[in-house]
């Protein structure tokens, strides 16, 4: 587990990149969603000027919650494996816009990662 | 105040480099100790060595142990102190599961419920169909 961030971290670390410019990269390969992490519409909904002024291209894939999908009541600061899924490369704890869950269970989920790292399930700050 | 009777989660690492009696020697202290503190305990589960997120006083690995006790709230502080004070503990957390455990009874029992009624709402789906084809 451990290790897996080590060798993520001396990827990235290469680049030199920041805790804020990574953090929205690190959800994709978590999730394994062929989406990606779902840009917000922003300013790049429109798509750079096709001029045939259809429907959005783009299908954004709607994000659901993972916990209210899959049925899961308890989030648990022990289930180090499911609590994984929702912290970044760095440590971080990935918003909900980036992963979809809704806001009664991202409450939680959060109590429960720092619950976790609390006990040393989860770091603070993974190392660089 | 009413001495209110809740159940708690503590969950507690054990430095790694101990030998095995040591270790035992440790957990059963850590019981003993609880039952002195006026708790009831439940469970002790053993959940092994793990590497830790990060070094808990220069240590990399530890034995984490999840003891589940039973009483009032002034016990467990002194449960704490206990571990606080014990040197081969080197961290603790206590987590207060009981308003969890009905939280999640009561989501089981909604869904339960809701389970025996699909079968029933999908009968009288089925004896209502052939009514307006009579008519």
């Amino acid at each position: 587990m451990a290790d897996e961030e080590k060798k993520e971290a001396t990827t990235t670390g290469g680049a030199t990149a920041t805790a804020t410019t990574e953090a929205p990269a690190a959800p994709a390969p978590r999730f394994g969603r062929p989406g990606g992490p779902g840009r917000r519409p922003g300013p790049g909904g429109r798509p750079a000027g096709r001029g045939e002024g259809g429907p959005r291209k783009f299908f954004r894939r709607k994000k659901v919650c993972k916990f209210c999908v899959e049925k899961i009541d308890s989030i648990n600061y022990k289930d180090v494996r499911l609590l994984q899924q929702f912290v970044a490369e760095r440590g971080k704890i990935v918003p909900r816009r980036l992963t979809g869950v809704c806001t009664p269970h991202q409450r939680r989920l959060t109590a429960a990662i720092k619950q976790a790292r609390n006990i040393a399930l989860l770091p603070f700050a993974a190392r660089y | 105040m009413a001495q209110q009777q809740r159940i708690y989660e503590v969950m507690y690492i054990v430095r790694p480099d101990l030998a095995e009696e040591e270790t035992e020697r440790v957990i059963s202290t850590v019981e003993s100790g609880a039952t002195a503190a006026g708790l009831t305990v439940k469970n002790v589960e053993r959940m092994g060595k793990r590497r830790l997120a990060y070094k808990v006083r220069k240590f990399q690995d530890g034995l984490y142990v999840l003891l589940t006790v039973e009483g009032p709230g002034g016990a467990v502080a002194e449960l704490e102190r206990r571990l606080r004070v014990a040197e081969q503990v080197i961290k603790y957390i206590t987590v207060r599961v009981d308003e969890e455990q009905k939280r999640l009874a009561k989501i089981k029992k909604i869904r339960d419920s809701k389970v025996r009624q699909r079968p029933q709402t999908a009968e009288a789906a089925a004896g209502a169909e052939p009514a307006p084809a009579t008519a």
